[in-house]
């Protein structure tokens, strides 16, 4: 557990020592305050909640969240310090756990970072805070499945641009295999079983009921082994690379 | 300290090592020597866990380092080639670092870290960021990195590589003074430091232990190795080619340099030659100018060994 802790605390600090993770910071909260006010029309729908703040999220991580964890292992491996890392006394898992933790940590202080919007809304009128709360739990769950996504595309390749690219895509068909805009077209002609199937993986069902204020153990297991997973398979991944 | 039996890895068809086996007890420094791409590195790898081995087995301290991982890795202290660190850390944060993965905190830690900072002089760069360091800092950090938990076992890759000569010296000296109460196997291309600092030398090529032994003995796998070289004066080549046919233990001769009354040549004894030599030329009132006898070169071994095809010792 201590050395988790150490390598996450490495990662961190990795981040933080370099001007990467401001940009990422106020890029992140602009994005977010454009969406929320300008494009959910935050004011015109006279509701004191926060769904046009939450409903963007997925498509921001889906850019954002790649871009934090690109680097986890690429960097690693292309600097050769896996090498290193992996003949330290820590067994794979510690290691995978620990940056992943560090990424989500980070991901978490920037979403944190995001309060004044509940502090408006809790100005302007009286929000329901148990779908508050909620939603940032799917939002939180939704960053670490896709962060889960990077970890696994970040140990295939030396190379960051690689990564990322990789990890938007499989992003990208995780959100859009259940968007209704994407669903309603298909559902004229494929079959009912595959629809389903496709909507059973999709992220954007398992998240609607966190906006909502409804939190289903199935969705809540639904994140949390996509993040299982793809960690393991990044461990699969990183075997390989030895072997 | 470290068993290593019938080691093989192959990368898809291409063998990289080729069933070599070799230990190394506790006070002796071995050398591993080799062309590039010989298997050296990954040799180094499956001893210290990084690579599995396709076939064979490696032991550190009496455990398996397949069956106990964490057990061998921690008593093993590893400089990979290159030398690779974290490039956005300060080498006092890349230290901390390195002694916390390896179990060591609080005034553990300090006692460890300031221990490798004054054997690495690492003092003057402590808080400067590794991105900023020269070639020598970089591998000082890294070695600094392997010594922190004053492990059992040492393993460098190519310790010396980018070092200008001072710092060659001293990581020389280093390993010499800790391989008295350690076992280090490290692997170089540069043959002196082999002398310098190895109690035992093994060459390899494309995967196979091709020699072993200590320096001396290698050395005297040399093609000119033993032979006496001798400067006489007061003989020309001419009388002296008589006079050595009489000799008992004598297999060849070959003239380097005549010039007035002086002559020098390289002798290929079978046996007691040198009595036999001196007694002939007291006899005959030539002077003897020099006379060394080849140690053999280190060199010429490692060139004849890997380069059986160009060998160039064949000059007798």
């Amino acid at each position: 557990m201590r050395k988790i802790w150490t390598i996450a605390r490495r990662e961190l600090g990795a981040y933080f020592s370099s001007p990467v993770a401001y940009v990422f910071i106020v890029i992140f909260l602009l994005l977010t305050g454009f969406f929320t006010f300008m494009v959910g029309g935050f004011f015109d729908r006279g509701l004191a909640d926060l769904l046009p703040f939450f409903v963007w999220h997925p498509w921001l991580y889906l850019f954002l969240v790649p871009a934090v964890g690109m680097r986890l292992w690429s960097e690693e491996l292309r600097l050769g310090t896996i090498e290193l890392l992996l003949t330290m006394p820590v067994t794979p898992w510690q290691a995978i756990l620990g940056k992943f933790l560090a990424s989500w940590v980070f991901l978490l202080i920037a979403l944190a970072l995001t309060f004044p919007m509940v502090i408006t809304v809790a100005y302007l009128g009286h929000p329901d805070f148990g779908r508050v709360l909620s939603g940032y739990g799917g939002s939180i769950l939704i960053s670490g499945a896709f962060l889960a996504i990077t970890c696994m595309t970040s140990a295939l390749t030396r190379n960051q641009v690689i990564s990322f690219i990789l990890s938007v895509v499989i992003c990208l068909f995780l959100i859009l295999c259940s968007w209704p805009p994407v669903t309603n077209i298909v559902v004229n002609w494929a079959p009912a079983w595959l629809i389903d199937g496709f909507a059973g993986i999709g992220v954007m069902t398992h998240y609607e009921g966190f906006q909502r204020g409804v939190i289903d153990s199935r969705d809540l297991l639904f994140f949390l082994s996509v993040i299982g997973f793809f960690l393991f398979t990044t461990s699969v991944i990183l075997r390989a690379h030895r072997a | 300290m470290i068993t290593v039996e019938n080691l093989t890895k192959s990368f898809g068809p291409k063998l990289a090592v080729d069933n070599i086996s070799l230990s190394v007890q506790k006070g002796e420094v071995l050398g591993f020597l080799g062309p590039n791409g010989a298997g050296k590195s990954t040799s180094m790898r499956m001893i210290t866990g990084y690579l599995p081995p396709s076939a064979g087995k490696v032991s550190v301290c009496g455990y398996d380092v397949l069956d106990r991982p964490l057990l061998t890795k921690s008593r093993i202290g590893y400089l990979p080639e290159n030398a690779p660190i974290y490039s956005d850390m300060s080498v006092f944060g890349f230290l901390s670092f390195c002694a916390e993965l390896r179990g060591l905190y609080g005034s553990a830690k300090k006692k460890a870290t300031d221990k490798v900072v004054e054997h690495c002089f690492l003092q003057p760069v402590l808080h400067q960021s590794v991105d900023t360091l020269s070639k020598g800092y970089r591998h000082r950090t890294c070695l600094a990195q392997a010594l922190i938990h004053d492990p059992d076992v040492l393993i460098l890759d190519e310790p010396t590589d980018g070092l200008d000569p001072n710092q060659k010296h001293e990581a020389r000296s280093l390993i010499r003074q800790m391989g008295q109460n350690k076992a280090i196997i490290f692997s170089t291309h540069i043959l002196e430091e082999v002398e310098a600092a190895c109690t035992k030398a093994i060459i390899i090529d494309q995967g196979k232990i091709v020699a072993i032994g200590t320096p001396a003995e290698l050395k005297a796998r040399a093609p000119l190795a033993g032979t006496i070289v001798v400067g006489l004066r007061g003989v020309t080549w001419q009388a002296l080619q008589p006079e050595l046919a009489k000799m008992r233990f004598l297999a060849k001769s070959e003239l380097l340099v005549e010039s007035d009354s002086r002559v020098s040549a390289r002798l290929q004894p079978t046996g007691a030659l040198l009595p036999e030599l001196l007694e002939t030329a007291h006899q005959r009132r030539w002077q003897v100018e020099h006379l060394t006898i080849d140690e053999g070169r280190l060199d010429d071994v490692f060139r004849a060994i890997t380069m059986p095809d160009t060998e160039r010792g064949s000059s007798l």
